[in-house]
């Protein structure tokens, strides 16, 4: 195991790789906790849909992907937030319609273009190898702002999270918060999916959360161990995908996967003894 | 000068009033229970009071020394908090947040008034426990430490006995007879408890829409709409 640990870090490549991929999987556990709790968790997907738009035009285009999808994404971010507050519109349908909306962009820009090259496959499927020195660059910026705009703000994003009204009542802005959780949400989700997809995205934000709140009974402590799993997941997933040559998105997942059912069950068991 | 004090406000949703030109003030120490049928536009007047919304006409003035931020509010509980996983001490504390500015932590003295809260409203044993475990009448104690932890003047809440048992209700409203009379915290609360209301208000503010009356309990039970919708039950 450690042999295996230490033949992955040789490879320059590799633990590149593995720095992105543990901060981004960081960020999105952490800010997994407060979507899930707001109900938000549908945002995300919708979001990492939009992510996929916006990169397969960016590629058409011959631009910069991650430039072109940041900003996009963090648009679509604040949209969504909006439509979700107001009451006119029923904000589950709005969210579909744009998800699929931006797929469907998405593919249509590839099938006219390039066509279905290993590019695309990689927004859609993930390939955390084949991150790019100046990807990673930025990749490891933007989730320290978020690490650290995480930990400036916890209280009052817990807060915001618990009991918004309250929260606006004692004079604590929660719209700002709400857009902040927004900002930094869309900024994860467009480096994650360089990770393990468009697709299966939205399965590191909501899994390590979920599977924290089996068995915690402190915000706090949910937080902490949502984080934890994250990592040991995406360390876990790497490595069997390395020793099984399996694709590194869905081994990650499928490792989320596991320890939910296993923590369920525990959970399970706990409540009843 | 009055803690705070409401000139001819009007509330309305898309261009729809539902409460017009209510007028009342509400000194130190006051106990006003705002009374009237479902829909009369209560809870939209306490959503105006906190500053959640707007007033579409009039003015809220605060005085006192009072200012927006220093109001406690115990809101009706939502579905989202049903199977939160967070501790007691970490609801109540959160309280304290207003005092708090850009501070990113909470300090002892905030730590301390938390604890104090706590113990005031017979939940300390409690602290470590995860609100979602808590029964109805728990969990109102939980928020009204909280609502505590932010005041030291006013207090807001918007029908407290909901969901609750006959004999937690009454716990609450002795609990809310104590923090009046013993810490001077004036109390603003939306029933349609009317019966409760008028044995422990000071105050009465009858809304359908439009205020019907204001002033004073005992003038309210022998006033028109009093004795109408108390139906001689008095």
């Amino acid at each position: 195991m450690i042999e295996l640990l230490r033949t992955l870090f040789s490879y320059s490549f590799l633990s590149r790789s593995l720095l992105a991929g543990i901060l981004i999987a960081l960020c999105a556990s952490l800010l997994g906790v407060i979507l899930v709790l707001k109900r938000y968790s549908m945002i995300g997907d919708g979001l990492s849909h939009v992510g996929f738009g916006a990169l397969a035009i960016a590629s058409a285009m011959n631009a910069a992907p991650l430039q072109v999808a940041i900003p996009v994404v963090v648009i679509a971010a604040f949209f969504l937030l909006r439509i979700s507050e107001s009451s006119k519109i029923k904000g589950d349908a709005a969210i579909a319609v744009i998800s699929s909306g931006s797929l469907a962009i998405g593919v249509m820009t590839v099938s006219l273009t390039s066509g279905m090259n290993t590019d695309v496959m990689n927004y859609l499927f993930g390939s955390i190898l084949a991150i790019s020195r100046q990807d990673l660059l930025l990749s490891v910026i933007l989730c320290l702002i978020v690490l650290i705009l995480y930990l400036c703000f916890y209280h009052k994003l817990f807060a915001v999270t618990f009991d918004e009204n309250f929260a606006k009542a004692t004079g604590t802005k929660a719209g700002l918060y709400n857009i902040m959780i927004a900002f930094l949400t869309a900024i994860t989700i467009v480096l994650g999916m360089r990770m393990v997809g468009a697709l299966l995205i939205s399965s590191l934000i909501i899994f390590p959360s979920l599977t924290a709140m089996r068995i915690c009974k402190r915000f706090q402590s949910v937080v902490i161990l949502s984080a934890l799993i994250s990592v040991f997941c995406f360390l876990g997933g790497i490595l069997v995908s390395y020793q099984f040559n399996t694709p590194a998105g869905a081994t990650i997942v499928i490792a989320n996967l596991i320890l939910f059912i296993l923590f369920s069950l525990i959970g399970a068991v706990k409540n009843r003894g | 000068m009055s803690l705070m004090r409401c000139e001819n406000v009007s509330l309305a949703y898309e261009g729809k009033t539902v409460a017009a030109n209510i007028t009342f003030s509400i000194e130190q120490g006051d106990y006003l229970c705002i009374v009237g049928e479902n829909g009369s536009g209560k809870s939209t007047l306490i959503k105006g009071l906190l500053g959640l919304k707007q007033p579409s006409a009039g003015t809220i003035v605060f005085g006192d020394g009072l200012t927006g931020d220093q109001i406690g509010y115990l809101p009706q509980q939502t579905v989202q908090q049903q199977d939160f996983p967070a501790s007691v001490y970490e609801v109540v504390l959160s309280g304290c947040l207003n005092r708090c500015g850009l501070r990113p932590f909470y300090n002892r003295s905030e730590k301390a008034a938390a604890r104090k809260n706590m113990e005031r409203m017979g939940i300390l044993d409690l602290s470590s426990r995860c609100y979602r475990e808590l029964s109805g009448g728990q969990r109102q104690r939980v928020l009204l430490a909280r609502a505590l932890c932010a005041t030291k003047k006013l207090l807001l809440l918007d029908e407290p006995a909901t969901g609750l048992d006959p004999l937690v209700t009454l716990e609450l409203y002795d609990l809310m007879q104590t923090i009046n009379h013993e810490d001077h915290i004036a109390i603003i609360m939306v029933s349609h408890d009317i019966k409760s209301a008028v044995s422990h208000a000071s105050h009465i503010l009858h809304l359908d829409h439009t205020p019907l009356f204001f002033g004073t309990t005992e003038r309210y039970l022998e006033s028109e709409p009093g004795k109408l919708f108390l139906g001689g039950q008095v």
